[in-house]
C-alpha cells in the first residue's frame, strides 16, 4: 500500500486486506506517516513527502540488478524497457537512502519481496495521485508492475483504491471532460457519432475542462455560471480562500445536494436531492468495477427529488420533452451506448449480485481482472509501454520561515469536508488539530491541546495541538474533515498536475508558532 | 494494528524484569525509551510481532515472580513489547489466581484448605496464619496469606504454596504455622522435598513408577545409566508409523479422564498433511485430590522427555510444550533441567542423535486456573489468551495450538510410551483387561495408613487399593474417586473392579486416579461445599449454565449448611446438573455437580438435622 491509509480511509476495503493478511499475505506500508495502516505492516517505509519517484526507481534498480525481473514478460509484453532501465540507473541505493530518507535496507527488502512474490498488488491512493506530478507518480508505480509481471493475471496488479462508493461509476458514465460513458473519446467522430444518433442531437466535439482549469475560466471570465453535483468546492479545493472568491464572483450558480453545504449558501438556486444510496433507484459501481444496483428503501423527505428527476425536470424546463424516465430506462440508454455496460441488464445485475465490467452481452460474465491481454500470444493490442519519469519535489519549498512539512488525509470517523460526517457524533471523533511529533510539539513548547497558529505562503488559521507519535520531526499533519473549525485548505497550494488536474494537497510547507 | 497503549510506565525494575526474558526491545515502537531516526524511517512488524502474542503469559508470570504484582506500567511495557492490546491482556492478568493485577507484598502464602487438606490440618495453619499475620487477603508488612485450591501436595497435608517475590517461589508440606513462617525467612527458600511414592509389594511390577525413588531426578547420566533412552536411536532411525502401530497395539488409553484410545489420536495426527504440528504434554494437574504427575516429574523428569520424543516423532512434530502446574515449582525446575541436559545430550534439538529428527520442548508454567488443564482452554493459555474452552469440533487433532494439528496427552499417558516402546504394544496390552489395559496410578489421601502414590493393575478394586495403603484410619463414610470432579462411593462400589468399563457401568468414574477417603469424624456437608465452592471459583465464566449453575449449587449447599433444619433442595441441583450437562462448553461445567449428586443420591448429605 504506497500513499494510502485505507485502514482509516478505506475500512471497509482494508476489512479483506485483514482477511488477506490473516491468510499469509506480508503488506508492506510506503507512507510519510507511520499510519493506522502502516500499523499493520511487515514493514513500514517513512519516506519524505514528494519523494515517491526515487524510491520507485530505486526498487526498480534493485529488482534489475538482482536479475529479479520478469525478463520473459517485458520481452513479449512492453516495450521501451531500455529506457526506463537507464532512467533509474542514477538511483543507488545510496542516493535513494539520501533523497527519500529510507534506509537502503528497507528499500531492498521491498523490492526483493515485490519481485520474488508468485502475486503481488500495488495498491494507492491520494498519497500518490495529490501531487503535482500525480501521473508521474503512477507511471512509476506501473513501471513496477510491469518490470514484475505483477499485473494482469490473477491475484497479481495495480489497484488504485477509489475514495467513495461510486467515484468509478462516475468515471464511466462520463463525468469528465473528455470522455463520454464508457471512457470514449469525445474528440472521435465515430464514438461522438453514435451518441449523437442516440440522443437525437449533436454533441460538442472538443474537450471540457477539469475542475481546476475551470476555478482558471472563472478567473479569466470565461465561466459565468456553474451548476455543483454534490460537491462542496467551497471547502473541498486547494487554496480554499482563492477559490471561495472565484464561487462568490459567479454570475449564476445551481448547486444540487442533499445538505446546505457552504457551497450551497453561496449558490441563487439550490436543488434539494434525494440520497442516491437509500432514496433513490440506480447503480453505483466500485474500486473493482463492478456495477451494482442500490434500491429506494425510503421516500426522499420533504421537496427533495432524485437526481434523475430533476436533471428530467431542468431538461423540461429548458425545453427539452424527456418526460419522466425511470432509473432502469436510463441505465439501457447507456447500455445501447457504452458497449462495456452493454451485457448489465437489471435482471442480471440482480442474479449475479454486480458485474465488473467490461461486460459486452448478456452471455459475459463480466472481468474479474483487467489487462489478461498482455500475457496472451500475440500480446491482444498494443505493448504496454515503460515510461521514464523524473523526480521532482514537491513546489512549495522549505525554507526558514516555512520549515515544516504539513500532508493532509482522513480519519477513520471522517468523511471529506465533512458534509457527510459531521453532523454525527462519534466516540473517536478527534476534531480539528494540527498532529506534531513528540520532538517538533517539545521543540516549540507546545502542549497536546494547545491552539497554535499554522501559516503557510497563502494564509494561516488556528488549530489545537495534537501529539502523534506516527510522525517524526519536521513533519506534520491535518485532518481535512472540519473546514468550519480549521480551514486546511486556506493553507494547501492549488499547484497541480497538467495531466490530471489534481492539485497538491500532500505537500504544503507550513510555520507553527504559539499564540500570544 | 490499532494499538492504543496506556500513558503508564514501567519501573527500571519492571523494565528489566520483561527484558529479561524477551532481550532488549529493538526500537521504540518495541518500548525502547529513546525514538532513533531510524525508528521514524521504518518499522520491522507485523506477523513477526503479532506471533510473539505466546510469549504473554511468560512475560506476565516474569513481572509477577520478579516484582510481586503486574502494576499497569509493567502490564503496559509488556503490550508494547509485544503489540498486545493492553485490555487484552489486562484479560489475561485477571485470568489466572497466580498473577494480581494489584500491589501485594513480597510473600504470599497460599494456604490449602480444600477436600484434601481441610479435615488434615489445614484448620489450624489458617487459625495460625490469622493470628501471626492477620485476616485473609491483608498485607502486613512484606506478607500475607490467602486460602487456596488443592496444590496437589495431599498426601502430605496439609501444604501452602509461597509466592516469593525475587526469589523462587516454595512449597511447604505436612505445614505447620511455625514451618510456614520459617520458610518465608529462608534465604535462598529450600526446595521442598520431593514426594516418595509409596510401592506396595513387589517393586518390578511397576511400569510408570519404575525408575522413581530410585534414578537420580537431576542426573541424566544416572537415567541413562537405569536404561533410560536405551531405544531411542533405534525408534529414531525407524518409520515414525512403527511408533503409532506399536501404540495401537498397547490398546493404551488416555490417563487424563476421558479414556480416548491414544494410538487413535496419534494416527489422526500422523495423518494430517505436513505443515506445523505440535506435540502438548498436559502437566496442569489440578483436580483436586490428585499429585500423581507431580511425583512423575519431580522424581523421574527424564522419562517425560523420552515418551514426549517418541510421541513427537510419531506424529511428526518438530515443537513440543509442557504446561506444569504453576504450584509445582520443584517439577518445573526438574523439567527446566532436564531439559537442558537432554539439549547438551543431544536428545533434544536439531538433528537428535544423529537421525536427522528435531525436536524442541518449551516449558510453559499455568498461573493457577483450574480450567486451563482443559485441552483447548490449555492451547489458549500458551497462545497467550485468556484460558477459556474453545467450542469442539473442530478438534485438537485438526485444529490445536496455533490452530495446528496437535496431539495433547497428560504426563502419565505419555510416561507409558516409554515402556510400550521399550518393551512392546503387547507386552503392555498383557497386564490389565482387553479393554483397560496396563496399569494405573492411584493417589491415595484422606484417612488411609501410608497415603502416596501406588501403581496397580487395572481391575483392582478400591477395597484392594486402600489394604495396600495400609488401610483405612476409623469408619470409612466415603470415598472421593476420580477427583472433584468424580463421585462419591460407599461400601456398595467398594469391590467394582477399577477398569474403564466396569467403573462406567457402575455410574462411577476413575477420573484422575484419586481415592480420597473421609471417616466418620467428618462433615461430608462441609466437603460437599467446599467442592461446589471450588467450580464456582474455576468456572471461567465464558458459557451462562457453568457460570451460574455452580454458583446456584454452592448456594443451596450453604442455605443448608447456615440453617440446617432445612434439607437440601436436592431437585434444585438436580435440575442445574443438567442443565450443566446438556448445555455447558467443556468438561468443567458438566462434571460441576457430580460429586454433590453422589452426596445427595446416596443420602450421604441433605437431610434436615
Amino acid at each position: 500500500m504506497w500513499g494510502s491509509n485505507a485502514r482509516n480511509a478505506h475500512p471497509i476495503f482494508f476489512h479483506h486486506i485483514l482477511k488477506g493478511i490473516h491468510n499469509g499475505a506480508k503488506l508492506y506500508v510506503v507512507d510519510p506517516r507511520r499510519s493506522e495502516t502502516a500499523e499493520w505492516a511487515d514493514l513500514w517505509l517513512g519516506l519524505d513527502v514528494g519523494t515517491d519517484i526515487p524510491l520507485a526507481s530505486a526498487i526498480g534498480r534493485v529488482i534489475i540488478e538482482k536479475g529479479l525481473a520478469n525478463q520473459a514478460f517485458i520481452d513479449h509484453s512492453t516495450e521501451n524497457f531500455e529506457a526506463y532501465r537507464r532512467s533509474v540507473d542514477e538511483w543507488t541505493l545510496e542516493k535513494a537512502e539520501a533523497v527519500t530518507g529510507v534506509p537502503a535496507v528497507a528499500i531492498e527488502e521491498l523490492a526483493v519481496a515485490y519481485a520474488s512474490a508468485g502475486s503481488a498488488q500495488l495498491c494507492w491512493t491520494l498519497g500518490i495521485t495529490e501531487h503535482h506530478n500525480a501521473t508521474d507518480n503512477v507511471l512509476a508505480l506501473i513501471n513496477l508492475s510491469l518490470l514484475t509481471g505483477h499485473v494482469g493475471r490473477y491475484g497479481s496488479g495495480l489497484v488504485p483504491v477509489r475514495g467513495q462508493n461510486n467515484v468509478q461509476g462516475g468515471g464511466d458514465m462520463g463525468a469528465l471532460p473528455n470522455k463520454l460513458p464508457g471512457f470514449q473519446d469525445v474528440a472521435d467522430d465515430s464514438l461522438r457519432g453514435k451518441f449523437e444518433a442516440e440522443w437525437g442531437y449533436p454533441v460538442p466535439a472538443e474537450n471540457g475542462w477539469h475542475l481546476t482549469q475551470m476555478f482558471e475560466a472563472m478567473e479569466h471570465g470565461d465561466l459565468k455560471a456553474l451548476y455543483v453535483i454534490g460537491e462542496n468546492p467551497a471547502q473541498s479545493e486547494a487554496d480554499v480562500g482563492r477559490a471561495r472568491s472565484l464561487l462568490e464572483s459567479l454570475d449564476f450558480m445551481v448547486v444540487q445536494d442533499l445538505f446546505m453545504t457552504a457551497t450551497a449558501e453561496l449558490a441563487d438556486v439550490v436543488f434539494p436531492a434525494a440520497a442516491d444510496w437509500c432514496e433513490s433507484e440506480g447503480t453505483v459501481t466500485s474500486s473493482e468495477r463492478r456495477v451494482q444496483r442500490v434500491r429506494r428503501a425510503l421516500d426522499p423527505p420533504g421537496s427533495a427529488k432524485t437526481d434523475i428527476e430533476i436533471i428530467s425536470l431542468l431538461a423540461g424546463a429548458l425545453g427539452h420533452g424527456w418526460g419522466t424516465p425511470t432509473a432502469e430506462e436510463v441505465w439501457d440508454e447507456c447500455r445501447r451506448v457504452s458497449p462495456m455496460h452493454a451485457g448489465m441488464s437489471y435482471r442480471r445485475l440482480e442474479e449475479l449480485g454486480g458485474i465488473q465490467w467490461p461486460c459486452y452481452d448478456e452471455d459475459h460474465p463480466g472481468e474479474l481482472f483487467l489487462h489478461s491481454r498482455l500475457w496472451e500470444e500475440p500480446v491482444g493490442g498494443p505493448l504496454a509501454p515503460f515510461t521514464p519519469v523524473e523526480h521532482s519535489p514537491p513546489v512549495d519549498l522549505l525554507d526558514a520561515d516555512f520549515p515544516l512539512r504539513m500532508t493532509t488525509g482522513r480519519r477513520l470517523d471522517g468523511y471529506n469536508t465533512g458534509v457527510q460526517s459531521g453532523g454525527f457524533d462519534s466516540p473517536i471523533r478527534i476534531g480539528a488539530s494540527i498532529d506534531l511529533s513528540p520532538e517538533d510539539a517539545a521543540d516549540l513548547g507546545v502542549s497536546d491541546g494547545e491552539t497554535v497558529r499554522v501559516a503557510s505562503r497563502r494564509g494561516g488559521i488556528e488549530a489545537p495541538v495534537r501529539v502523534d507519535d506516527g510522525l517524526r520531526p519536521g513533519l506534520v499533519f491535518m485532518a481535512i474533515h472540519n473546514p468550519d473549525d480549521a480551514d486546511v485548505n486556506q493553507l494547501t497550494i492549488e499547484e497541480w498536475d497538467a495531466k490530471s488536474g489534481t492539485a497538491e494537497f500532500k505537500a504544503t510547507a507550513v510555520s507553527i508558532s504559539r499564540l500570544g | 494494528m490499532d494499538l492504543k497503549f496506556l500513558d503508564a510506565d514501567p519501573t527500571d525494575a519492571e523494565r528489566a524484569s520483561v527484558d529479561g526474558l524477551l532481550g532488549a526491545p529493538s526500537s521504540a515502537w518495541e518500548g525502547a525509551q529513546l525514538r532513533t531516526a531510524a525508528d521514524l524511517r521504518m518499522v520491522r512488524g507485523g506477523r513477526s510481532m503479532r506471533e510473539q502474542r505466546h510469549m504473554l503469559l511468560p512475560a506476565l508470570a516474569r513481572l509477577q515472580s520478579d516484582i510481586g504484582w503486574v502494576s499497569e506500567g509493567g502490564l503496559n511495557y509488556v503490550c508494547r513489547r509485544l503489540w498486545v492490546p493492553p485490555a487484552e491482556a489486562y484479560g489475561v492478568a485477571s485470568f489466572y489466581a497466580l498473577l494480581s493485577t494489584e500491589e501485594r507484598p513480597s510473600t504470599v502464602i497460599h494456604a490449602c484448605d480444600d477436600v484434601g487438606c481441610r479435615d488434615f490440618g489445614s484448620a489450624d495453619l489458617i487459625a495460625g496464619l490469622e493470628a501471626e499475620i492477620g485476616p485473609e487477603g491483608v498485607a502486613n508488612g512484606d506478607r500475607m496469606w490467602l486460602t487456596s485450591p488443592c496444590l496437589g501436595q495431599c498426601d502430605r497435608a496439609p501444604a501452602a504454596f509461597l509466592q516469593n517475590a525475587g526469589r523462587s517461589d516454595s512449597v511447604v508440606t505436612n505445614a505447620s504455622t511455625q514451618s510456614t513462617l520459617k520458610a518465608i525467612a529462608s534465604h535462598p527458600v529450600p526446595p521442598a522435598d520431593p514426594a516418595t511414592p509409596q510401592v506396595s509389594g513387589d517393586r518390578g511390577s511397576l511400569r510408570v513408577l519404575s525408575r522413581v525413588g530410585l534414578v537420580n531426578p537431576v542426573s541424566l547420566e544416572d537415567y541413562l545409566a537405569h536404561g533410560g533412552y536405551a531405544t531411542l536411536e533405534s525408534v529414531l532411525s525407524d518409520d515414525p508409523s512403527l511408533v503409532v502401530d506399536e501404540v495401537k497395539r498397547s490398546n493404551l488409553r488416555g490417563r487424563g479422564g476421558a479414556a480416548f484410545p491414544t494410538g487413535i489420536k496419534w494416527e489422526g495426527v500422523a495423518a494430517q498433511p505436513d505443515g506445523p504440528k505440535y506435540l502438548v504434554c498436559n502437566a496442569d494437574e489440578s483436580e483436586p485430590g490428585t499429585f500423581k504427575d507431580r511425583v512423575v516429574m519431580e522424581s523421574d523428569p527424564y522419562a517425560l522427555l523420552e515418551a514426549m520424543t517418541y510421541a513427537a516423532f510419531a506424529i511428526g512434530a518438530h515443537e513440543a510444550y509442557i504446561y506444569v502446574r504453576g504450584e509445582y515449582p520443584v517439577a518445573t525446575a526438574r523439567l527446566a533441567t532436564a531439559i537442558t541436559q537432554a539439549k547438551e545430550a543431544n536428545l533434544l534439538g536439531r538433528n537428535v542423535l544423529g537421525t536427522g529428527f528435531h525436536l524442541d520442548i518449551g516449558l510453559r508454567r499455568g498461573q493457577g486456573a483450574y480450567i486451563c488443564g482443559e485441552e483447548t482452554a490449555l492451547f489458549n493459555s500458551i497462545e497467550g489468551y485468556r484460558g477459556e474452552p474453545r467450542q469442539k469440533p473442530p478438534f485438537p487433532t485438526t485444529h490445536g495450538l496455533f490452530g495446528r494439528p496437535t496431539v495433547i496427552n497428560n504426563v502419565e499417558t505419555l510416561v507409558n510410551v516409554v515402556d510400550i516402546v521399550t518393551n512392546g504394544g503387547e507386552a503392555f496390552a498383557s497386564r490389565g483387561t482387553p479393554d483397560s489395559t496396563g496399569t494405573r496410578l492411584f493417589c491415595l489421601s484422606g484417612h488411609v495408613g501410608q497415603p502416596g502414590v501406588y501403581e496397580h493393575e487395572f481391575g483392582v478394586t478400591v477395597r484392594q487399593v486402600i489394604d495396600a495403603a495400609g488401610g483405612a484410619i476409623g469408619d470409612v463414610q466415603a470415598v472421593l474417586l476420580g477427583g472433584a470432579a468424580g463421585s462419591f462411593i460407599t461400601e456398595e462400589h467398594f469391590d467394582v473392579p477399577l477398569t474403564f468399563e466396569d467403573t462406567r457401568s457402575a455410574g462411577i468414574s476413575l477420573g484422575s486416579g484419586v481415592v480420597m477417603i473421609f471417616n466418620e469424624t467428618v462433615n461430608l456437608t462441609d466437603i460437599g461445599r467446599r467442592i461446589a465452592q471450588f467450580f464456582r471459583d474455576e468456572s471461567c465464566g465464558q458459557c451462562v449454565p457453568c457460570r451460574v449453575g455452580t454458583v446456584r449449587v454452592e448456594e443451596a449447599l450453604a442455605r443448608h449448611l447456615n440453617n440446617g433444619h432445612e434439607a437440601v433442595d436436592a431437585s434444585l441441583i438436580e435440575e442445574i446438573d443438567r442443565a450443566m450437562k446438556d448445555a455447558s462448553i467443556c468438561g468443567l461445567g458438566h462434571t460441576a455437580a457430580t460429586a454433590v449428586r453422589s452426596l445427595l443420591d446416596q443420602g450421604l448429605i441433605g437431610g434436615p438435622a
